[in-house]
């Protein structure tokens, strides 16, 4: 098991820089997601760690080694394939001992290992198949044996539950964190899903036009996003967003946006003083965070709160939740609702905000202001 | 996906007699075409088998009225061609001796160059493909002086091995362009995947690529094997007499200075001939199509 650091790293395909020195630490059997919307640049920086890409700037370093000239077969990793990669030919049994075979493992060593983690991942009745012979799920197995089977340093996924359907998906998240749970090694796992990066990381990095856009826990990204890109690309429905200017209503720090009518409408929000002067900002706030009146609201120890009635334009049932779409002068305002609260569209219903777990953005920056 | 897999049926468009008269016409115009490609084919067949007398009296398109061997016996032991008189046999075992080895050679080869085009790429590799593929469409006459030069130089004129020497090469735009738009379409990931799993270029190609190249492989054999047993310029200009492979003898077979026209030796030494590719085409033939239309990975 090892650390991996990766330290101001570049890349350019000719004229184009894909990754515009990224920074990222994972320690030791940490699980650590890269997310971003695709061409975002992470599966480039997940191929140079491999070691499948060269690096054109910076270092990366494997148990404190630097790698960055150092083959692939030589940096003691594994890594877990988008499409699974099988070799097609071989059956699971051959396609598991390959990397071991190459790498000159004695025999008896390759079939305990080939035992212990055929066992564990519950594909021991599976060894003489071949991969065509097999589900999406036993695939996805399968790929994770071949990785583990070689006890690598640093285990690497890129994009692994994407080819599966959408229940096998949840099934097989679980299985990765039970597994990373288990066999506690250093992960680094690309995804383009918000969800899968929120419930497997220990940590994770927000990347967009190859660069970092914030780089923390999960609950920290999410509730402290650093810029307006995290902001809308984690959670799901997204985070509405609304430009207002910043200002202060009865000595608090407030939001004015423009309401129905030419009306405005103040939000009250918690800054720090010193960023109390008048600036165009947009306001983030979550469907969760927004509330029926006389619903239990889970916004316990906020305290800071504002009241609105809203027009209900559009009503999405999902069965667990309602996703209800209302209007705010020229904007939509999605809020999540219980089934049971979910009002019917063209009725206005009187909400209660929970400011006090609202984001405000600078409006030309789009950095967070605190 | 169940729609893809239900067969699609041309004349479903009309109503059942509609359907009918459309297939018998379509059968009519299928064997018309299949008779007229055949028939030259059953013409050498039937006159290797006729005797010569007959064929004199009735003519060479004509149902046959004797049987015998003796033609192909003639042709294959004792036939005079070019003042030897001992039937094309030995030019039958030159065109093996050529052919094989030249199939073999410009087919591995061929593979490997696919494997470096396809998946080792390097700075102007593309540029060198498409180089490689220009020999493709070079008629053989222009390399005709250059291989002269080249054959004598190294003196191999007139000599088996200096046509497999010539084959070898000549195939290789074909062998090359076949195995690397084959290998083309086998995903990277593997190839990373197998790097990763400390495969180096060798293993890559004998545990990966080379098991899933059999598709390409058999199309690349038949199309060398027929191509070079077929061929007949390069055999004529660079051999002569007892060297000549089997095509280049027919010619010398069908000039022969007498004025009795031998037909019942010349069909059954064209049909000598034209059986190897023949048989490859007979039990090869559903492999080639298959392996041109099928991709690397089902």
């Amino acid at each position: 098991m090892a650390s991996l650091t990766v330290r101001d790293i570049r890349k350019s395909f000719g004229t184009v820089e894909v990754l515009k020195g990224v920074n990222l630490e994972a320690q030791s059997g940490e699980f650590v997601a890269l997310v971003g919307p695709s061409g975002c640049g992470k599966s480039t920086l997940l191929a140079m760690i491999a070691g499948l890409e060269t690096v054109t700037h910076g270092e990366i370093q494997i148990g404190g080694r630097t790698v960055n000239s150092v083959p692939p077969k030589d940096r003691n990793i594994a890594m877990v394939f988008q499409s699974y990669a099988l070799y097609p030919t071989m059956t699971v049994r051959q396609n598991m001992l390959f990397g071991m075979e190459a790498r000159g493992v004695p025999k008896p060593e390759r079939e305990a290992a080939l035992k212990r983690v055929s066992e564990l991942l519950q594909i021991d009745q599976l060894l003489n198949r071949k991969p065509s012979q097999l589900s999406g799920g036993q695939r996805q197995r399968v790929a994770m044996g071949r990785a583990l089977v070689r006890d690598p340093d640093l285990f690497l996924f890129d994009e692994p539950l994407s080819n599966l359907d959408a229940k096998l998906r949840v099934d097989m998240r679980m299985e990765i964190k039970k597994l990373h749970a288990r066999v506690g090694k250093t992960t680094v796992y690309v995804t383009h899903d918000q969800v899968e990066a929120m419930t497997l990381a220990s940590r994770i990095a927000v990347m967009h036009k190859g660069e970092l856009q914030q780089f923390d826990e999960p609950q920290a990204i999410y509730d402290r996003p650093a810029n307006l890109f995290v902001a809308g690309f984690m959670g799901s429905p997204s985070m509405n967003f609304l430009p207002g200017t910043l200002g202060s209503a009865n000595g608090q720090p407030a939001v004015m946006l423009p309401g129905a009518n030419g009306a405005t409408v103040s939000l009250p929000v918690r800054l720090g003083a010193v960023q109390m002067q008048q600036r165009p900002v947009i306001l983030g706030i979550r469907p969760e965070h927004i509330s029926r009146d006389g619903a239990n609201t889970n916004a316990a120890g906020g305290g800071l709160q504002a009241r609105l009635s809203l027009p209900v334009e559009l009503v999405e049932p999902t069965g667990a939740e309602t996703h209800v779409v209302m209007r705010l002068g020229d904007r939509e305002v999605t809020a999540r609702f219980a089934p049971a609260q979910a009002p019917k569209a063209g009725e206005t219903v009187a909400l209660t905000l929970d400011m006090s777990q609202a984001c405000v953005f600078d409006a030309a920056t789009e950095l967070a202001i605190t | 996906m169940a729609d893809a897999r239900a067969g699609y049926d041309p004349f479903a468009t009309s109503g059942a007699g509609a359907r009918t008269r459309a297939k018998i016409g379509v059968y009519i115009v299928l064997v018309l075409f299949a008779a007229y490609f055949l028939l030259p084919l059953l013409v050498v067949i039937l006159n290797s088998f006729r005797q010569l007398p007959e064929i004199a009296q009735n003519g060479l398109i004509a149902w046959p009225r004797s049987f015998n061997l003796d033609g192909w016996y003639r042709a294959w032991n004792n036939y005079c061609v070019g003042g030897t008189c001992a039937g094309v046999q030995g030019n039958f075992y030159n065109s093996l001796k050529m052919t094989i080895p030249a199939t073999i050679i410009s087919t591995a080869i061929g593979a490997l160059n696919g494997y470096i085009l396809s998946k080792w790429r390097f700075w102007g590799s593309e540029v060198l493909f498409a180089f490689m593929t220009l020999g493709v469409f070079m008629p053989g006459q222009i390399a005709l002086l250059p291989w002269a030069f080249i054959l004598g130089t190294i003196g191999l004129t007139n000599s088996t091995y200096g046509l497999i020497l010539v084959h070898t090469v000549q195939g290789l735009s074909f062998t090359t362009l076949f195995c690397r738009n084959f290998y083309v379409n086998i995903p990277d990931d593997l190839i990373k995947a197998a790097r990763i799993d400390g495969a180096g270029f060798w293993r890559i190609f004998w545990k990966i690529i080379l098991p899933l190249s059999p598709p390409i492989l058999i199309v690349t054999v038949i199309w060398q094997f027929t191509g070079i047993w077929n061929e007949f310029l390069y055999g004529v200009v660079f051999t002569s007499g007892r060297e000549q492979p089997i095509t280049a003898s027919l010619v010398a077979l069908s000039t022969n200075g007498t004025n009795v026209r031998d037909y019942d030796v010349m069909s059954a030494a064209v049909l000598i001939g034209a059986l190897p590719p023949l048989l490859i085409y007979f039990f090869g033939g559903k492999y080639f199509v298959r392996g041109l239309t099928q991709g690397a990975i089902k």
